[in-house]
């Protein structure tokens, strides 16, 4: 197992390398400099500018300055807020956005698991065809525009829950967290219904009914584990696309992520910004990818036994 | 009284295209301390009634539309799930035909052998380890402490059954239910298992239902056999008088089917059509690994107008040798000559010209044919990719071939899936023997059919070697049917070619201990 | 094929697995509607220029937002702009990207999926660990990022977000030939003697043509649905073009005075995407495809 996790480790590297150098590139090859929309900025302040933000070196090594800067774990100085560093602005955001994306992740697995499994154990009846409708609808309903409905209702005709903000009223969060969750919700109701009705089909499952189990044993001892490894396959990817869906709810919502600064900086142009902010999610998303990955393998007790060195 | 007794079952399915009765009215009983076997085709309902009887049948799309089951004084059909499920695993246990399916892949063998134990009989965790480990023993599980931990896919096929097979006998049932249950193995394993059933059967004193397609391993084991045919029993009776006074005409057509006798093989003057010699085909999986010698120095002679039957079970290498000598595998080393051509040196044009001189015939005639082109298509890609006829001869080629493979000409414009198995072995042999071919590589033919389709196409086989002249190849793991058709044997074990002889030396006298063991798995040849 | 002689008089007609296919959609309603409503949409995009009931550029800043009415079926925007004709014509860039970049993937993709899987070995193994790194890039962050460096170019959305969608189906097509490669069919077109193009042509892509279809419509659902949430945060489709994503962005600043502006372009879109995810639906089982995704 440790080496399948070293394998994996070593396969994400190069990934993120190619990330770094290619984010690079294209953000240095970005026509216009940053300081060429100020309006007026002596040659000399410019110049000063330029050197401290190293933009008078040759490309090749700015790039690997930059390394060095990400080796010691420093994304640099922002062009739009001078005086704060990328890393500040970021670990600013991180903790909100974080706390969004987790409450999301939890409202999508107990809502789809649940779902998902319940309309597995009677597909074609009406207790498949309900949720696995409202999945689709919440497939169908993207967060931009579940968003600013759930506000119409919930906050404006109804007034029951606050609008904007993150942490300051009670309740606020409720709103953006129900809004980033649910199309995952019902894209992992889907995956667990299929993963179920595979597993519910096995032999063994038949094996487990021939034992006398009861349907609940048979369910939660037998056909969970299989039923649920495309959910957990699936994990990674829900991770990437909580992090952009949070681009879009932070901005609905006003809440201080590091989403809505992302957002800001790529309408600010501020480079450095949106340079920083690319590594730092990109690498939080192939981390996560590798983590998902290995816990699918950790539940595969065939892949297990292959990378504990024993027999294959 | 009898332990089981099954009274006008009848089981319908239904489906969107309609009402189907998979069985009809059917009664049979199992006695006590007696091992009762239903014989049947696929699709005779054999599996359905015994599925039916302990509520193991899907509803819907499966119904129950009337019978009774009585076991133990009490009617299995009216009782509730939940009564049911106190007798299933405790008083009525299963094994299954798939032991590489019917484990659950991910937990550890001991968690599921102690499953029922706890389930039922309120037992502890410690004790019900000690009792799985000693059963597990019993059934010839040689370190059972280490396969208490261990996970299904750790174990062969054959050892997964013996785990199953444990697992159904860990409450100690009064019955055992056994689906086919070495239909999935090779023959030597079936041998064991079989012996392992019947002798646990006999120490425990308990009744078995043994549900098989194969007469011949009914022979040996059953007291009783009921012969099913369509949702119907047909005959039952004791073994000795089903096989020598066979009531019913499908009875005798199921007798007849068996593979039995031996071709009188034709003295014909041993001309080599196919010469190899140490050949090799190895298959590297990832670089560095250690290759599969899945052909290991093999070296043999195929002579004009025999058939040379082909022996192992699976994992010998026999098919990859059948596919190296018509290049459909890249060969590692060695040498193929056919009539004096060099074979394995063959490349590009050449290649595909002389491939019209050799054909195969495939084992799974549902995989075989292109699911998207007609009889027709199908046919008609041989003949004029090799130019046998123009396009105002096609039709009436195809005719001829379907005449001689016994296809009705009606049938020209169907695709695959609107035919029987035996109906698309007939149309893959129509393709092989399309172009003419003076060699023939049949690949397990009739191993995926049921009995009496098998006793057709084999016969349909026998007939096309004479009339066509030809060559064959006849791969099989299955010593009867090889004993039937062929006029020379070789017996391939692990990659390398440890026999080979004429038919009659191979089977009265085996000169090696491998080929000995085959012949002694040999169903039915121990009959009780 | 070729005409049947007399030889074969009384043929029956045999039912191909199109057939086949075609009559178990024909029983599935679900996907029916989606069909006919994509045909619908699609008809509409194609038609919108003589179908819509004001000019696209037609303002009245008199009457300003106003609510729907005889005159104006779904209301109009803030500029007293008719949405339907504003919807009308976003449906067209809409649609144009969603089938225009699945159009890129598929082309890219089962191209890319099916020499890997037909060539195997070493080629196969480079090509595919290429898909796997891509496949690691984390290409919603990226998208944004080019959008931003290059400016918000239709041609490079078309571009971006095909060169994302492909990778899946690289995956799907080169898992359908090698699965078909190994079947025994293919073999025995090998040994008749048959060349690897007639191979592919003949026997592999016909069996493989089921899934791509599926995934293909399913494709198309999500690629509208990315224009759609690059275009709400302004990184999508430029004014003076719209798209529904661009309309539901607006819509969504005024909703608590003008609700019709976010609803009506939320419908619409909402209700492509349930269309092409029924018919999707629907298409799979009638192919019987074994779920491959979800």
């Amino acid at each position: 197992m440790l080496r399948f996790i070293l394998i994996r480790i070593l396969q994400a590297l190069p990934v993120i390398f190619v990330v770094i150098t290619a984010t690079f590139f294209l953000v240095r090859s970005a026509p216009g400099g940053p300081f060429d929309q100020e309006k007026v900025v002596i040659p000399e302040v410019k110049k000063a500018l330029e050197a401290q933000y190293r933009l008078d070196l040759p490309l090749h090594e700015q790039y690997i300055a930059y390394l060095g800067d990400l080796a010691h774990g420093d994304l640099g100085p922002s062009f739009k807020y001078p005086g704060r560093s990328v890393n500040e602005i970021l670990f600013a955001g991180l903790p909100v956005t974080a706390e969004l994306g987790l409450y999301a992740l939890i409202i999508a697995l107990c809502i789809g698991v649940t779902a998902g499994v319940f309309a597995s154990l009677r597909p074609n009846t009406a207790q498949d065809y309900v949720p696995m409708s409202l999945a689709m609808i919440g497939i169908c309903m993207p967060s931009f525009l579940l968003g600013p409905l759930l506000v119409l209702v919930f906050g404006i005709w109804l007034d029951w829950l606050p609008i904007t903000g993150w942490g300051d009223i009670p309740g606020d969060k409720i709103l953006p967290a129900v809004t980033l969750g649910s199309a995952y919700a019902a894209y992992i109701a889907r995956l667990s219904r299929a993963g179920m009705l595979e597993i519910l089909s096995q032999d063994y499952i038949r094996t487990a009914r021939a034992k006398g189990l009861p349907e609940w044993r048979v369910v939660i001892q037998h056909a969970l584990r299989g039923g649920l490894t495309p959910v957990i396959a699936f994990l990674g990817p829900a991770f990437a696309g909580l992090l952009a869906g949070s681009f879009v709810v932070e901005t609905i919502f006003q809440i201080p992520g590091l989403g809505r600064f992302y957002v800001q900086a790529a309408f600010n142009r501020d480079y450095t910004m949106i340079l920083g902010t690319t590594v730092f999610l990109s690498s939080l998303i192939v981390f996560f990818n590798l983590v998902s990955d290995i816990i699918a393998a950790w539940l595969n007790p065939r892949l297990r036994h292959q990378f504990q060195g024993g027999r294959s | 009284m009898a332990l089981l007794n099954v009274e006008n079952l009848s089981v319908s399915f239904v489906t969107r295209n309609g009402t189907n009765k998979a069985v009809d009215n059917v009664s049979f009983a199992v006695e006590e301390r007696q091992i009762t076997a239903i014989i049947g085709e696929s699709g005779s309902g054999k599996s359905v009634s015994c599925y039916a009887i302990l509520g193991l049948v899907p509803t819907p799309p499966g119904r129950i539309d009337n019978g009774n089951a009585h076991f133990l004084g009490q009617d299995l059909l009216a009782l509730s799930e939940a009564e049911l499920r106190a007798i299933r695993g405790r008083d009525i246990a299963m094994i299954f035909q798939d032991p590489m399916t019917c484990l659950n892949p991910f937990m550890k063998i001991g968690d599921q052998l102690i499953e029922p134990l706890t389930l039922h009989e309120d037992l502890a965790k410690g004790p019900a380890r000690e009792r799985a480990m000693a059963l597990l023993a019993e059934v010839g599980i040689w370190h059972p402490q280490a396969a208490m931990s261990a996970f299904p896919h750790e174990f062969s096929g054959g050892m997964r059954q013996r785990v199953m097979i444990a697992m159904a006998l860990i409450n100690e049932p009064k019955l055992l239910i056994a689906d086919e249950p070495t239909t999935a193995l090779d023959v030597t394993i079936q041998a064991q298992i079989l012996k392992l059933i019947a002798e646990l059967q006999t120490k425990r004193d308990i009744g078995v239902l043994f549900i098989s397609h194969d007469l011949a391993v009914v022979s040996d084991i059953a007291d009783k056999i009921v012969v099913m045919e369509k949702g119907k029993v047909v005959e039952s009776g004791q073994p000795k008088s089903i096989f020598e006074h066979p009531q019913h005409p499908y009875t005798q057509k199921l007798l007849a089917a068996i593979p039995s006798g031996q071709k009188t093989a034709d003295t014909v003057a041993p001309d080599p059509l196919i010469r190899i010699e140490h050949l090799r085909t190895w298959f590297t999986a990832t670089a560095g690994a250690e290759p599969v010698k899945a052909v290991d120095d093999v070296s043999l002679e195929i002579h004009r107008g025999e058939v040379l039957g082909l022996v192992g079970e699976s994992g010998s290498g026999k098919s990859t040798l059948g596919r190296s000598i018509l290049r459909l595998v890249p060969i590692t080393d060695g040498q193929m000559t056919f009539e004096g051509t060099a074979l394995s040196s063959l490349k590009g044009h050449k290649l595909k010209q002389f491939r019209h001189r050799m054909q195969m015939i495939f084992q799974d005639p549902y995989a075989s044919l292109n699911p998207r082109m007609t009889v027709y298509d199908t046919l008609a890609e041989p003949l004029l990719l090799h130019g046998m006829v123009n396009k105002a001869g096609l039709d009436q080629a195809i005719r001829e071939l379907m005449d001689n493979v016994g296809l009705a000409r009606a049938f020209v414009r169907k695709y695959p899936h609107e035919f029987s198995g035996g109906q698309r072995q007939r149309i893959a042999i129509g393709r092989a023997l399309a172009t003419r071919p003076e060699f023939i590589v049949a690949d397990e033919p009739v191993s995926a059919l049921d009995v009496t389709i098998q006793a057709q196409i084999l016969g349909l086989l026998a007939d096309l070697t004479k009339e066509y002249g030809l060559t064959m190849l006849f791969i099989s793991h299955d010593l009867a049917v090889i004993r039937q058709i062929a006029d020379r044997i070789a017996v391939m074990y692990r990659g390398k070619l440890v026999e080979k002889g004429s038919t009659a030396q191979v089977f009265e006298s085996p000169r090696q201990d491998y080929t000995r063991s085959l012949l002694a798995a040999i169903p039915g040849s121990n009959p009780v | 094929m070729s005409i049947v002689a007399p030889v074969f008089e009384n043929a029956e007609k045999g039912s191909s697995l199109w057939h086949d296919a075609w009559l178990r959609l024909r029983k599935n309603k679900l996907a029916l509607f989606g069909g006919s409503v994509m045909l619908f949409m699609v008809s509409v995009a194609l038609l919108t220029p003589w179908l819509a009931p004001y000019s696209y550029e037609a303002q009245n800043l008199d009457l300003g937002a106003s609510p729907p009415s005889a005159a104006h079926w779904l209301g109009t925007d803030i500029f007293g702009r008719d949405v339907l004709t504003q919807i009308m014509y976003g449906g067209r860039i809409s649609l144009a990207v969603g089938f225009i970049a699945t159009a890129v993937a598929l082309l890219i993709g089962v191209t890319w999926g099916a020499v890997a899987g037909y060539v195997g070995g070493r080629v196969d193994a480079i090509m595919m660990r290429l898909v796997d790194i891509l496949y690691a890039l984390p290409f919603m962050i990226f998208i944004v990022l080019l959008m931003v460096v290059f400016g918000r170019n239709i041609l490079l959305l078309f571009l971006a977000i095909g060169a994302v969608e492909w990778l899946t189906m690289a995956r799907i097509m080169r898992s359908q030939v090698q699965s078909l490669r190994q079947q025994e069919f293919v073999e025995a077109a090998v040994s008749v003697g048959l060349s690897p193009t007639a191979i592919i042509r003949k026997h592999v892509v016909p069996n493989a043509l089921g899934p791509i279809i599926v995934y293909t419509t399913l494709t198309i659902p999500s690629v509208m649905l990315l224009e759609a949430f690059l275009s709400f945060l302004g990184l999508g489709i430029q004014p003076p073009a719209t798209s529904w994503g661009l309309l539901i962005s607006y819509g969504a600043e005024t909703m608590e005075e003008y609700p019709w502006l976010l609803i009506f372009p939320g419908c619409a879109l909402t209700l492509t995407l349930f269309s092409l995810n029924f018919l999707g639906d629907g298409l799979r089982d009638a192919l019987d495809v074994r779920g491959s995704k979800d």
